[in-house]
């Protein structure tokens, strides 16, 4: 467990992070409502979602499947569940309960690796409903403080969630904000969720504490309303400080909900609920236990695609570059490895390939991977140089496709041979022997000068690389 | 018209059905007959919240277009049907008895509705029920208690009690009720009328109100055994909105109720707790030698755990009540009393909306399901349903059915239970084991008691047994008509 | 089962249950409950320590319905069904403090 850095002295950051992710269904958790985000307000609603005297829940089959995926994907077992009663009083939760999972939830004790190798436990992820929203109306910036009244839109009750706990193992805010996009990356590599922040499709809240080596773990606050990858790193960073300020004054961190306020960087608090927290859970009667077959458990775990960790392992045995590199990573997150690999299946070399990929093209590469595998293999074997290669690439991008050696003649690049290549070398260090000197005794921008003067003689197609090759092979 | 399972003159459902099927009389006919028999006695009895004079007309007048163009309108043609007011009837209003539902409309119906819409019955009204099913007297409504049709000085039972006096005065052929803890039977024993709480998921809960989630049942009240069965047999089966009905599809109780009860095993309860007056006990008596003479065989059995029902049930209902009742929150639909925010309309509108043992047994549920009680109150009542559910089944190894009294009295006057909530809960002592254990149980008249009035049997059976407790509910109906 | 309640737990839970209560109501409330825990000691006779708690009258697991959208209500027959509404929404007091 390694020191935050940035955090004064030796004190030590303790993160856990909940996340909820609305699933990629077509209708709700419990019944046949549509599951659609920015539809007009309260017209997908059923007696079930508005919570109407008499109406009984029913599990979607299809939201199983996905949060087993979800399960499956973190390395979890995945077991027999319940679904519990979460009680509690609020506008936009129709019952006045959340259909919820509580002691026996459906997928524990996984994990999620992080791109930098820090594995970070998952204690649970479970399946649940979702509630209503509310729009607060007459007070200052939407707030509910000072409002005049709420507006309560049902659609978004009844959507199907899984909340995914992590364990406290994470211990910097950069390791928050990878765990987020890690996770986001899994989710949409199954396909479970479109887990967009911004349209609330997945939002985190942050329980973070501190304390020092050696002694117990710190009070823990959590951490809501933060909204965006960016803001769970700052979030994390104030209350951390906040934290800290607080106990090295003498004062006490209090365990209590604070909300993220992303205009003016600082955590509130809510104001207290008083008899806050008693959910008074009990086993869900309209509902019956949930205990998938081993079949279906198989199923889904033989159905996951290749999750990204998985992926950028891949590109970096292909490739040869470390997998949490900023190309690999890069090119995995956009989706564009199986391209890379095709073009190394295709003959082409891949750790050039990789380079192309990821300054060409922001997405789905659009030139036939044969075509690029030969531009590669025109590089490597020093038919090009780094820069004529790069003017093919633009090329073939520019139209989709090309056989890159023609290209290359076509713009009079020619493979320059050694023998000829070796006759400019002797013949730049014969017209300057006082560079060649300097370069003998060791002063290394004297090569510059020869370089220069191979370069004009051979109009530029001499590669830079070859040339300071000969001319230390010269040397001796 | 009484429908008195002793006047030979009553017809069955199916007679009825079978009529207007065949033309030989008309729903509009039938219909008048019961909406003229409302009129006679309803201002003194009250057993509707609301009758739905010209919807079941209109209704009526389609059957008897449907007939007279030759599509079969249903095997339930032409039958009035009262329906608890705690049942969703889409556009009409649906209010529990209580104020907080006061005026309100389901805008969708419960699934019971359609099916029996569908097989052509009639609907003529909601009926009075003890506020959101919770009582035994019908006094806990919330619009005035509903009068025995036998004795308008005494209640009818409940929380049923509209249902059971609208088919024991004539009002309607066949009525629906629930019931959570007896609220079908105890009211049938009172009025002398015939109720059955089928086995729990034998018919769907969608668009029943919920009182307490894993013990409600819907089922039939009727003036023969044989109108019953065709009840069951048209309410019944698997409903995809419910996740708790039973899946499987049920085996015809009309049928059933044709074999008789040789060599059945009818067990006696003999520890079952005390309390009955000695003129239910005098006709139990009789119940049982009646099932002797037609050829069952009396055994005896023990239910320990019988005695433990009430404590757990009045622990359980209320916490699952306690939880299904917070719906009502000014919010959605409903009464609402306006308030500076929603903590406070909550608070407000909720204690002027709810009666007096709604809210005791809002409070008593809250509390045994709260942090630092569960244990001792809500998962100790769990566990002794365990208790109560396995002795159940140990006694069902020896014997097919169980007799035991319905309820401990005949019907009783109004304000008789006085402030006690406990000595009503009393009334229950012997319904409310079977609802804890999941199984079916019905009441057939057999007699009468105290100042003649009607005394009801309760027949046990085992879980989806229904065939043989309707065979033995037969054969003590043929008894009692002798 | 053999504590009681007293009239400060009465209280609370009335706040959980969102149930305003008089003084009056609490009193009596708290006796009637009283009486009724002391009704519910009978069962603190029995020994329930190898019992499994029964929660399911009708052993049912995996039920399911199909993820195919079906009609929905029409949302001004809800909302004219609704105490107050605006802008196509349920409107309700400020909920006071919370976000």
């Amino acid at each position: 467990m390694s020191a935050y850095d940035g955090l004064p002295g030796d004190w030590q950051l303790v993160v856990g992070l909940e996340v909820h992710v609305e699933l990629a269904t077509q209708t709700k958790l419990f019944s046949a409502s549509p599951n659609r985000f920015g539809d007009e307000p309260n017209t997908n609603i059923d007696p079930v979602t508005l919570g109407l005297p008499g109406a009984l829940p029913v599990l979607n089959e299809e939201a199983v499947e996905l949060a087993m995926r979800v399960g499956a994907a973190l390395n979890c077992t995945i077991q027999p569940c319940t679904f519990h009663r979460k009680n509690y009083f609020y506008p936009d939760m129709p019952k006045a309960f959340q259909i919820s999972q509580y002691d026996q939830p459906l997928n524990i004790d996984g994990y999620l690796d992080l791109p930098n190798g820090v594995r970070v436990g998952v204690e649970r992820a479970h399946m649940e409903e979702d509630a209503g929203k509310s729009t607060h109306i007459g007070g200052a910036g939407g707030r509910s403080h000072g409002a005049t009244a709420s507006l309560i839109d049902l659609n978004r009750a009844g959507v199907p969630l899984v909340e995914i706990v992590s364990r406290p193992d994470i211990h910097s805010a950069d390791d928050a904000r990878a765990y987020v996009n890690e996770l986001r990356a899994i989710l949409l590599a199954i396909g479970a969720s479109d887990a967009k922040m911004e349209e609330g499709s997945m939002r985190v809240d942050a329980n973070v504490s501190v304390h020092k080596p050696g002694t117990p773990l710190g009070t823990r606050c959590e951490i809501k309303n933060v909204n965006s990858v960016r803001s769970v790193g700052r979030a994390i960073e104030y209350e951390a400080r906040r934290q800290i300020d607080l106990i090295e004054s003498g004062d006490t961190v209090r365990q209590q909900t604070r909300h993220w306020d992303e205009g003016d960087g600082r955590t509130h608090t809510l104001r207290t609920k008083e008899d806050a927290d008693d959910y008074r859970y009990f086993l869900e009667p309209d509902l019956v236990p949930l205990a998938p077959s081993a079949e279906w458990i198989a199923r889904v775990v033989a159905a996951l695609p290749m999750l990204p960790a998985a992926r950028r392992t891949r590109l970096a045995e292909a490739t040869g570059q470390p997998a949490d590199s900023d190309a690999v990573t890069s090119v995995v997150e956009r989706g564009q490895d199986d391209y890379v690999l095709a073009v190394a299946a295709g003959g082409g070399n891949a750790a050039r390939a990789l380079v192309y990929v990821k300054e060409a093209f922001a997405d789905s590469p659009a030139v036939p991977a044969a075509d690029l595998a030969g531009l590669t293999l025109l590089e490597v074997g020093g038919a090009l140089t780094a820069t004529q290669a790069k003017a093919v690439l633009a090329e073939l991008v520019a139209n989709g496709g090309g056989d890159a050696a023609a290209i290359a003649a076509a713009k009079g690049f020619e493979a320059m041979d050694t023998f000829a290549l070796e006759g400019f070398v002797d013949e730049a260090i014969a017209a300057d022997p006082d560079a060649w000197a300097k370069f003998c005794a060791g002063d290394g921008k004297a090569m510059g000068a020869l370089v220069g003067l191979v370069m004009k003689a051979s109009r530029g197609k001499a590669d830079g690389k070859l040339v300071a090759q000969l001319l230390n092979q010269k040397k001796g | 018209m009484s429908a008195d399972s002793n006047d030979p003159g009553t017809p069955t459902a199916s007679a009825v059905a079978a009529a207007v099927r065949a033309g030989t009389t008309t729903a509009a006919l039938v219909v008048e007959q019961h909406l003229a028999a409302i009129a006679a006695r309803e201002s003194e009895i009250h057993a509707f919240n609301l009758v739905l004079a010209e919807q079941a007309r209109d209704h009526a007048a389609q059957i008897d277009a449907a007939v007279a163009a030759g599509n079969d309108p249903g095997p339930l043609a032409g039958v009035t049907i009262a329906l608890k007011d705690n049942m969703c009837t889409r556009g009409v209003p649906t209010t529990c008895s209580s104020k907080i539902l006061d005026g309100w409309k389901p805008p969708y119906n419960a699934t019971v509705v359609d099916v029996l819409r569908d097989a052509g019955a009639i609907i003529v009204g909601k009926t009075n029920l003890d506020e959101f099913a919770m009582g035994s007297s019908t006094e806990n409504s919330a619009f005035g208690p509903t009068r025995n049709p036998h004795d308008t000085s005494r209640v009818p039972g409940g929380s049923s009690g509209g249902s059971a006096a609208a088919v024991a005065a004539g009002f309607a052929q066949v009525a629906l009720g629930s019931d959570t803890g007896g609220s079908i039977r105890q009211p049938a024993a009172l009025c002398g009328v015939v109720g059955v709480k089928p086995t729990y998921g034998y018919v769907s809960r969608y668009g029943l109100i919920a009182f307490a989630s894993s013990l409600d049942q819907i089922g039939p009240f009727t003036s023969s055994v044989e109108d019953a069965a065709l009840m069951l047999d048209v309410i019944g089966g698997h409903d995809p909105m419910d996740s708790t009905s039973i899946p499987q599809p049920h085996p015809s109780l009309t049928e059933a109720i044709q074999h008789g009860v040789e060599g059945l095993r009818v067990g006696r309860i003999t520890d079952l707790p005390e309390g009955a007056d000695p003129d239910v006990q005098e006709r139990l008596e009789a119940a049982f030698d009646a099932l002797r003479a037609a050829g069952a065989t009396i055994v005896d059995v023990q239910v320990p755990a019988f005695t433990f029902g009430l404590t757990a049930y009045y622990l359980i209902a209320p916490a699952e009540a306690s939880s299904n009742l917070a719906r009502y929150d000014g919010v959605r639909y409903g009464m609402r009393v306006e308030a500076a925010d929603t903590n406070a309309m909550y608070g407000a509108t909720r204690a002027a909306g709810f009666g007096d043992e709604v809210k005791r047994r809002i409070m008593l549920g809250t509390y045994a399901l709260s942090a630092g009680y569960y244990d001792a109150y809500y998962g100790k009542a769990l566990k002794v349903r365990r208790l109560i559910h396995d002795d159940f089944e140990r006694a069902y190894q020896h014997a097919d059915v169980l007799l035991t009294p319905t309820s401990p009295t005949v019907a009783f006057k109004f304000g008789d239970k006085g402030d006690n909530p406990f000595a009503m809960y009393l009334c229950d002592t012997y319904t409310i084991p079977t609802n804890l254990a999941g199984h079916p149980a019905m009441s057939v008249p057999f007699g009468t008691g105290a100042e003649g009035l009607p005394v009801g049997v309760q027949i046990l059976a085992g879980t989806l047994q229904e065939p043989v407790m309707f065979r033995a509910a037969a054969a003590l109906e043929r008894e009692a008509n002798k | 089962m053999s504590e009681r309640i007293s009239a400060a737990v009465v209280a609370k839970v009335a706040r959980l249950a969102r149930l305003d209560v008089t003084p009056d109501e609490i009193d009596r409330m708290t006796s009637q409950l009283d009486g009724m825990l002391g009704h519910f000691a009978d069962v603190d006779a029995l020994d329930l320590s190898d019992v499994i708690p029964m929660t399911q009258p009708f052993p049912l697991v995996n039920v399911f319905r199909a993820d195919i959208v079906r009609p929905c209500l029409d949302r001004d027959e809800v909302l004219a069904a609704a105490p107050a509404a605006e802008a196509a929404c349920f409107r309700v007091p400020p909920t006071g403090g919370e976000s």
